[in-house]
């Protein structure tokens, strides 16, 4: 497919021996939001992780194609310099390095140049208003004594201050109230636009009443196991996972799927 | 702060590239190898010392050859103390204008940016090149106000009466073995007295190199705040690589008067054959403050616990310090303090880096003697581990002989985790970056009480040793 940003094709992976995605197929067009759904140990958390590079999870099978481009092997920061971004699940706290001066490095680092202090300045302050913030957040040291909400917060300004071709949002709604939620979904909205697209990991439907996906992409033992246009979602609002699971028990192994 | 690529591909070949050069050696003495009480009498001779310095030194040679080594701490059985230059003489005199230093000197310290660091205004520069003082220059306001920044050579002849009164009194010959030599051999070093009230509000730089193979550095510092008055002193060390190893015992000593304050800054980035053997203490008086900032970068071993005796009531007593070590380094460092008198305070924060298989050392002594009634005392101690083989220890020790004394201690061993790379390496930057990054964060209770150009130099020296050393 031409306008294709991500291809998953046969993806397997595994995190200390255990093998948690199993022959995983996926396509993102750009443009589009795709959501992935699926309950607890589904491997969810895992892709996104094995799309980021995260050393811990070693790839044992299939590939990983970005903008045409197999990324499989290529180390997290050059992922992130192609393009791909992470909004965490649990954000890591750094002590002593200012959010500024890191937002600014990683700026810097995906666009191979420094940009000059008073546009980002600028900018930053600009996406700060935007989520309600104050600049001293900004110079807490990152995620530093964040509360939850504070750290995804945090994730989101990354996420529009870098502005990714692919964002994957590795449950950035989960833990954070309505408001949190809307906040995310607004994130999603103002950093959207025709070559950008989004993944967005969710465990709870409640998210996609504010951001209708294009596509919505179940998730059980390591595999999707339907996919569908946002009336998936709905569905599986009605049915819960439990009816998905028991139509695919053939397919998966005895001990995947524990919830 | 804009974090600039740096492609170093060795780091030992990046010091050498930066700091590791030396001019050849055009010493005007240079005096045979080892010591003796004939070396001892020469230095003195050569220096034109009044008869109670040459007798104290005299003194003090007997004490350092009864003295024995320490046994603890650091291995220093591989020091050579017979190969040693104990003096050498780079000019004639200090100058006092910077065309007067003969150009080999000059070479050295224009690579250095030296008087660069002079032109940024700074209150006064002192550059110590092998054992004496080549170039000094003081704010002529600084001078009328009275205040007194010399080399201590000069001050036991321009200053006699303050120097006599106050030279050795907090560190006496007897103290330890290296004391000893020091106050045998010593040459060179920094003497400053502050005027009652006066307040110096820019730093006073040293800048202390060896040039020459197998020379002892044994610099004297001594510096008096009297009542109500406050002085910053900033010293940096380097020395080129050579095969054999160098050595630098320094004594510093510091008196603060009651109600002043007085900072000692030290980046020492010593090549890795240096053993660094450090002899520093303050006695502050009532309600003074003393801080020792103290980074430890450099050296193949350095053994280094500043200390406050808090004698007057008030006092406080700080101790900031850093240490990194990497391949073949050992940083043993600390602190302590002594209480002696009613609501004295104390906070000592010690942070550490080993890489590489480095080895870092904490070892700390807070002594509260009866009657230091309400005594505080803090002392916390961060080791950062880069990788599997490297090492930390913590060796605190703690005598408390007075009930009503109120002592915190607190310590954290901490790995660079792959989630921390992770995060950071997600957003782009690389991992060498990022670990320096991290590094950077966990020193930054440190870096944030420096001056501004140390801070940037400080920064770039880590980021300069952590490069290629995770993964």
């Amino acid at each position: 497919m031409e306008n294709e940003l991500l291809r998953i094709e046969d993806l397997h992976a595994s995190v200390e021996g255990k093998s948690i995605l199993r022959g995983l197929n996926l396509s993102v067009p750009r443009g589009e939001v795709h959501a992935i759904m699926g309950p607890n140990g589904s491997g969810k958390s895992t892709l996104a992780n094995v799309l980021m590079g995260h050393p811990s999870y070693e790839v044992t099978r299939g590939r990983i194609l970005f903008k045409g481009e197999d990324v499989t092997a290529l180390p997290p920061d050059e992922r992130a310099r192609r393009g791909l971004f992470l909004a965490f699940q649990y954000p890591v706290e750094v002590p002593g390095v200012s959010t500024m001066s890191f937002l600014r490095a990683a700026l810097g680092a995906v666009r191979g140049e420094d940009q000059p202090v008073r546009e980002f300045r600028r900018r930053l302050e600009g996406e700060l208003k935007d989520l309600g913030m104050e600049l001293a957040f900004a110079r807490r040291n990152l995620n530093e004594g964040f509360s939850g909400g504070e750290k995804k917060r945090c994730e989101v300004l990354q996420l529009r201050m870098l502005r990714p071709e692919l964002a994957i949002l590795d449950e950035t709604d989960s833990g954070l109230d309505i408001d949190g939620i809307r906040l995310v979904s607004q994130a999603v909205a103002a950093t959207r636009r025709p070559e950008a697209s989004f993944l967005v990991i969710t465990h709870y439907l409640r998210i996609l009443t504010h951001l209708v996906p294009d596509r919505v992409h179940v998730l059980f033992a390591g595999q999707v196991i339907r996919s569908g246009g946002a009336e998936l979602a709905r569905e599986l609002e009605v049915s819960g996972y439990e009816a998905l699971r028991s139509e695919h028990r053939p397919a998966a192994t005895a001990q995947a799927g524990t919830p | 702060m804009a974090m600039e690529p740096t492609e170093i591909t060795d780091v030992q070949q990046s010091y050498k590239e930066r700091w590791g050069w030396h001019d050849p050696e055009r010493p005007v003495h240079k005096p045979r190898r080892g010591l003796s009480r004939e070396v001892v009498e020469e230095i003195s001779w050569l220096k034109s010392e009044p008869e109670w310095m040459r007798r104290f030194r005299l003194r003090a040679y007997e004490r350092y050859e009864q003295k024995p080594l320490p046994t603890w701490g650091a291995d220093l059985s591989t020091i050579d103390f017979q190969s040693i230059y104990y003096f050498l003489r780079a000019t004639e005199r200090p100058e006092r204008s910077w065309e007067d230093v003969p150009a080999s000197i000059k070479t050295t310290f224009d690579r250095l940016g030296i008087p660069e660091a002079e032109r940024k205004h700074l209150a006064g520069v002192s550059a110590q090149y092998e054992s004496e003082v080549v170039y000094h220059q003081m704010k002529q306001e600084l001078t009328s106000r009275g205040v007194l920044f010399t080399d201590m050579d000069s001050a036991v002849r321009d200053h006699a009466e303050l120097v006599q009164r106050y030279f050795a009194t907090v560190i006496p010959p007897g103290d330890n073995k290296l004391a000893a030599l020091n106050s045998a051999v010593w040459s060179g070093g920094s003497f400053i007295y502050v005027p009652p009230g006066v307040k110096v509000e820019i730093p006073l730089q040293a800048y202390f190199r060896i040039n020459a193979e197998s020379v002892g550095q044994f610099e004297r510092t001594l510096i008096i705040a009297d009542e109500g008055s406050f002085v910053h002193y900033v010293e940096g060390c380097t020395a080129p690589v050579y095969s054999s190893d160098s050595l630098h015992s320094a004594v510093v000593e510091l008196i603060a008067l009651p109600h002043s304050r007085i900072r000692y800054t030290t980046i020492q980035n010593w090549s890795q054959n240096v053993y660094n053997l450090v002899t520093k203490r303050a006695v502050a008086h009532e309600a003074a403050v003393v801080e020792w900032v103290d980074g430890n970068l450099g050296s193949r071993t350095t053994m280094k616990y500043p200390a406050v005796v808090l004698t007057g009531r008030r006092a406080h007593g700080e101790v900031l310090s850093l240490a990194m070590a990497g391949p073949g380094q050992c940083q043993d460092t600390g602190a302590k303090m002594t209480h002696v008198a009613p609501e004295t305070s104390s906070l000592v924060v010690s942070k550490s880096i080993s890489k590489g298989g480095g080895r870092t050392s904490y070892r700390g002594l807070v002594k509260v003697l009866p009657g230091a009634t309400g005594a505080k005392a803090n002392v916390r101690c961060d080791a950062l581990l880069v990788d599997e083989i490297s090492r930390s220890d913590t060796y605190p020790t703690l005598d408390i002989q007075e009930q009503t004394a109120a002592i915190g201690h607190e310590a954290t061993v901490a790995r660079i985790g792959d989630d921390q790379l992770f995060y950071l390496r997600s957003r782009g930057i690389p991992e060498a970056e990022a670990a320096a990054m991290i590094v950077r964060g966990f020193i930054e209770p440190i870096t944030k009480q420096l001056p501004m150009e140390y801070a940037v130099e400080l920064n770039r020296l880590i980021e300069l040793q952590m490069d290629g050393s995770v993964g």
